[in-house]
C-alpha cells in the first residue's frame, strides 16, 4: 500500500501522477523531451536504456521494468539482452560510445561529484558530443528523481515483468506527454 | 571548467537551463509549482527542504542558493543554520521536523522512506499532500544536485552572487526571465 491515500489503484508512478496532475504534467513533458523527442542524436533505445540502467542501480522495480521494456521495444531485443546490460554493460554487445555514456550515468546515480574528468574524456574519445553528455547526465539525474518519487511514496509495482513488455509498444506509440494515466 | 561548453556568465544551474531550454521548461514549471504554487507549506519551509537535500548531496551551489532563499523568506538565518546541522533540534514545528526527516530519507533512496517516518509525519499533523510534495521536492533536488555537479558547473564563491540569486528566486520565482540572462554579463566575472 502506498504511504499516502492516492485515491486510485494505479501502479507505480501513475498513482501519484493521477493524484497530483499539476506535477504530472511537467514530469511527463520532461520524459517526452528527454526520452522520446526525435530531435536527438541518441536513439530512443539508447536513452531508455540509460533510464532503465539508472533505475536498476536505484533498485526501482517499476521504473527499471517500464524503461527496460521500452529499450527492449526500440532495440528489438529480448529481456535477456537488457538484463545482461544491467548486470555488466561493459561485456554487452553495445557501442563503445554507449558504454562510456552508461559509465557516466552510473556515476551520476552515485552523486554528481562522482562524474570525473576521466569519464568525460572517455566519452569524448568515443565521439560523444556535448549535447549527448548533457542529455546522459540529465536523464540519469531525472531517473534519480523518478525512482525516488515512485519508491519514496511506497507505490506498488506489478511483479510479472512480461506485463511491462506488453505495454511498451503502446507507450512508444503514444508517448509520455498528454499520457492517459488510466489507460 | 564545466565538462561541456556553457555560457561563462551563467554559473551553476542557470547555464544548464539556458544550454537546453526545451528540457529546462518542464523543470522550471515543476519547480515553480512545487516551491511557489499554492500549498499549506510556506515558501520558506519548502526552500528549507531544498536546502537540506542539497546539503546532504554536498552540492554547494544549490545549498548556498536555497539556504539564501529560505533565509530571505523566513526573515532570519537561525532556522536554516540549525536545521542543516541537526533536524531534531532545529527551531521548526514537529510537523516540519518530520517532513525534513522524510526529505533526508528520500535523498538517500526512495526505499529508505519507511512506514515509521511516514507515520511520524502523519502523527505530527502532516497531510497526504504535504507528504507527497515533500517527497517530490526532495526527489527534484536529487535531480538538480546531480545535474549541477555532474557537469561540473562553476560555483561562485562571492556571497553577493547568492544574495542576488535568492532575490531573483524569491521575487521572480523559477520561470525563465522574460528578458533572458544577458544582463548578468555585466555583473559576473568568473
Amino acid at each position: 500500500m502506498a504511504h499516502i491515500n492516492l485515491n486510485n489503484d494505479l501502479p507505480g508512478i501513475r498513482g501519484p501522477m493521477a493524484y497530483r496532475p499539476e506535477t504530472a504534467k511537467p514530469l511527463n513533458e520532461l520524459a517526452e523531451i528527454l526520452l522520446r523527442d526525435d530531435n536527438n542524436t541518441l536513439s530512443r533505445g539508447d536513452r531508455e536504456l540509460i533510464g532503465a540502467y539508472v533505475s536498476y542501480l536505484n533498485d526501482c522495480f517499476f521504473c527499471q521494468n517500464v524503461h527496460g521494456a521500452m529499450a527492449q521495444h526500440y532495440m528489438q531485443c529480448d529481456m535477456h539482452f537488457i538484463d545482461g546490460i544491467k548486470q555488466d554493460f561493459t561485456a554487452a554487445a553495445i557501442s563503445d560510445k554507449m558504454k562510456s555514456l552508461l559509465a557516466i550515468a552510473a556515476a551520476v546515480q552515485k552523486g554528481g561529484k562522482h562524474v570525473t574528468a576521466a569519464l568525460i574524456d572517455q566519452a569524448k574519445e568515443q565521439e560523444a558530443t556535448d549535447t549527448e553528455i548533457h542529455d546522459t547526465v540529465l536523464i540519469a539525474a531525472a531517473f534519480c528523481m523518478f525512482n525516488r518519487y515512485v519508491d519514496g511514496l511506497g507505490t506498488f509495482a506489478p511483479q510479472d515483468r512480461q506485463l511491462y513488455v506488453n505495454r511498451a509498444p503502446q507507450r512508444a506509440e503514444e508517448g509520455y506527454a498528454g499520457l492517459d494515466l488510466y489507460k | 571548467m564545466p565538462y561541456i561548453t556553457l555560457e561563462s556568465h551563467l554559473p551553476g544551474i542557470t547555464g544548464l537551463l539556458e544550454y537546453r531550454k526545451d528540457s529546462a521548461q518542464p523543470i522550471r514549471e515543476l519547480t515553480q509549482f512545487l516551491l511557489r504554487g499554492p500549498s499549506s507549506l510556506s515558501e520558506g519551509e519548502r526552500e528549507l527542504i531544498a536546502s537540506i537535500v542539497s546539503s546532504g548531496n554536498e552540492c554547494r551551489f544549490c545549498t548556498t542558493a536555497h539556504t539564501a532563499a529560505a533565509n530571505m523568506l523566513l526573515g532570519e538565518n537561525e532556522t536554516s543554520d540549525k536545521a542543516l546541522k541537526d533536524i531534531a533540534t532545529a527551531p521548526v514545528s514537529d510537523k516540519m521536523k518530520a517532513l525534513l526527516v522524510i526529505a533526508a530519507k528520500v535523498r538517500e533512496s526512495g526505499k529508505s522512506v519507511t512506514n515509521e517516518v511516514i507515520a511520524a509525519a502523519k502523527a505530527a499533523g502532516a497531510t497526504d499532500i504535504e507528504i507527497h510534495d515533500t517527497v517530490l521536492i526532495a526527489a527534484l533536488f536529487c535531480l538538480y544536485n546531480r545535474y549541477v555537479d555532474g557537469l561540473d558547473t562553476f560555483t561562485p564563491t562571492d556571497p553577493q552572487y547568492y544574495e542576488n540569486l535568492a532575490d531573483r528566486i524569491v521575487h521572480h520565482g523559477y520561470t525563465r526571465l522574460p528578458e533572458g540572462y544577458d544582463h548578468l554579463k555585466k555583473t559576473i566575472s568568473s
